[in-house]
């Protein structure tokens, strides 16, 4: 988990740690490149359209702004790539611009995630968990809700380890 | 000469009937965390934080909330900032 440490957010990160997020952040590079494709429900909350009632002026809007987004969202997942070791363990330190790169990243992450795993408003992590557990301890419906939810939580650390925002 | 009282030119501004400004909305997930979704406010519309954790505890009890108003390019704009930090963001007429 991440802590403030003078103008970095800094954490270490255990090899299955240093795993799981180069894994995660890798998906959702592959997602949005070789994998792009407009009816996954996964594309369609990163990409939502712009105006629910107007496909045409969705579209329209789509064509102009979607190359640049789609660039940020590779770039953003790019930057977790970038900071963590090769291999193995290690500590990772964030400068302002790097942490908010960071946090984008990891929500896309989570939104993706979230999409494949139903997640609704209702959804109690814990008893999904449980539940996903009794069935089948070994599964990757385990795997994926552990993730996530060390995803949910490694991102809010990151949060409260961010320098104050200065108000405009 | 002839004293020829001056001509007032109105200012009449043209308001056409549907010239109302636009709004950028944020609508309320499952996912989004409450402190991020607060974060994206300050950061993108440089709100102070009572203002940015208004907005979002209404989006997260109204189901949405009107987060920017203004001209249709500049809340298209906004929206699509806001996709990038991954809210899900429409453009509507106020």
């Amino acid at each position: 988990m991440f802590r403030r440490n003078g103008n970095q957010c800094v954490a270490t990160f255990a090899v299955d740690e240093v795993r799981v997020l180069r894994k995660v952040a890798g998906e959702v590079v592959g997602l949005l490149m070789d994998g792009f494709d407009h009816t996954d429900p996964v594309v369609t909350r990163l990409f939502p359209d712009i105006y629910p009632d107007r496909p045409d002026d969705s579209a329209e809007f789509r064509l102009y702004t979607e190359g640049d987004l789609k660039t940020g969202k590779i770039d953003q997942a790019g930057a977790i790539l970038a900071a963590l070791p090769d291999d193995g363990p290690g500590e990772v330190r964030l400068d302002g611009e790097e942490a908010e790169a960071w946090l984008r990243a990891i929500n896309d992450a989570r939104l993706a995630m979230a999409t494949r795993l139903d997640i609704k408003a209702d959804t109690d992590l814990g008893d999904e968990l449980d539940e996903a557990v009794i069935h089948d301890p070994g599964s990757s419906r385990v795997f994926q809700l552990s993730v996530y939810a060390y995803l949910g939580y490694l991102q809010e650390s990151l949060l409260n380890a961010l320098p104050e925002i200065e108000e405009r | 000469m002839p004293q020829v009282a001056p001509v007032e030119t109105p200012q009449i501004e043209e308001v056409p009937a549907d010239d109302r400004p636009w709004v950028t909305i944020v609508w309320d997930d499952p996912v989004n965390l409450m402190s991020y979704v607060t974060w994206v406010f300050q950061k993108l519309f440089g709100y102070s934080r009572d203002k940015a954790e208004e907005l979002m505890l209404d989006v997260h009890n109204k189901g949405k909330a009107v987060v920017s108003t203004g001209a249709r390019e500049r809340m298209e704009m906004d929206a699509s900032q806001l996709h990038g930090y991954g809210l899900w963001a429409t453009v509507d007429r106020a």
